[in-house]
């Protein structure tokens, strides 16, 4: 058994309205260290088989298919056995 | 001109569509389940808006995974007319009948409103009826309808005449406050290069009676009418 994590964020040349709206309340709390949000998913993924390799390139796959959308997103993925 | 409209778990046009096509216009129209995987013969498919799948993990994202998405995509490769409305718009891009992607609008709102679109290329099957330039007023409503593409696409929308609509003032002029959700180039509908699918947000079986407030929406299936018939 393993577990992958996917995070998909947005493209950094993809504005990201939601993490400026998110910004702006960090600002209104006066956190004025804060230069910049992006908002992204997470998703955490349970997989029966013990070939770590094959499985994080199923999850490539997945991701390349259906988790992100390559015209304004990108992601990165972990895998690690799960007992 | 026999119309399918699509429907999709969580579309909420659907019947909008069905009655501009079958009460407004007098044509033959059939509304076709997501789980089909044929669709019935048709001249132009609807992709109706709404919020296929809850609009879970992106709009559109899992509607185009849908069995009759497939029959839908050769519907339009035998150069058949698709239609799709804001979410169905959402679906086009997603599926890749169309280039681009929808983000959250710029102001996070959601926009239920008449807006003035321009009608940029009146030389499609879609909108022959119109002028080019003409300013129409058609209804939006959407949360997600912030039209993105790269600049490399959107070069190639430009030369190919492929942006139908775009967001302007009620005088005509496309400027950034006249644009409701942040859309590159202010662009509200695009059509494919071969001309025949076209993707919009606008809502024009909402604009299609005198009853509704704007009949400018039915120049749209007169216009496909008078191409398809």
């Amino acid at each position: 058994m393993h577990e992958a994590k996917v995070v998909v964020t947005l493209k950094k040349s993809v504005s990201d309205p939601q993490g400026k709206a998110i910004l702006n309340a960090l600002h209104s709390l006066t956190f004025n260290e804060v230069q910049e949000v992006r908002t992204g998913k997470y998703f955490e993924i349970r997989l029966a088989g013990e070939d770590k390799d094959l499985l994080e390139g199923k999850v490539r796959q997945m991701c390349d298919q259906l988790l992100a959308n390559p015209v304004i997103e990108e992601y990165s993925c972990s895998i690690e056995a799960k007992g | 001109m026999k119309c399918s409209v699509v429907v999709f778990p969580g579309s909420n046009c659907d019947s909008d569509c069905f009655h501009s096509i079958r009460d407004v216009m007098s044509q033959p129209v059939e509304y076709v389940w997501h789980k089909e995987t044929t669709l019935p013969p048709c001249d132009l498919v609807i992709l109706p808006g709404g919020f296929s799948y809850g609009d879970y993990l992106r709009t559109g994202g899992i509607a185009r995974f849908s069995p009759v998405m497939r029959e839908v995509a050769r519907h339009a490769k035998t150069g058949r007319a698709v239609i799709g409305i804001c979410n169905g718009f959402q679906i086009l891009l997603e599926s890749g009948l169309l280039p681009g992607a929808m983000l959250r609008n710029r102001s996070l709102s959601f926009r239920c409103e008449y807006v003035s679109l321009r009608v940029e290329n009146s030389g499609t099957m879609f909108t022959k009826n119109f002028k080019k330039g003409e300013v129409v007023k058609i209804p939006i409503a959407h949360g997600e309808g912030n039209y993105f593409c790269d600049e490399k696409t959107l070069a190639g929308l430009l030369a190919g005449n492929q942006v139908v609509f775009r967001y302007v003032t009620p005088n005509g002029a496309a400027l950034d406050s006249a644009n409701p959700n942040g859309s590159a180039d202010n662009i509200a509908g695009i059509i494919n290069g071969k001309g025949n699918v076209l993707g919009m947000m606008p809502h024009p079986e909402r604009a299609a009676e005198t009853i509704l407030g704007s009949q400018d929406g039915k120049k749209i299936w007169e216009s496909l009418l008078e191409c398809l018939k």
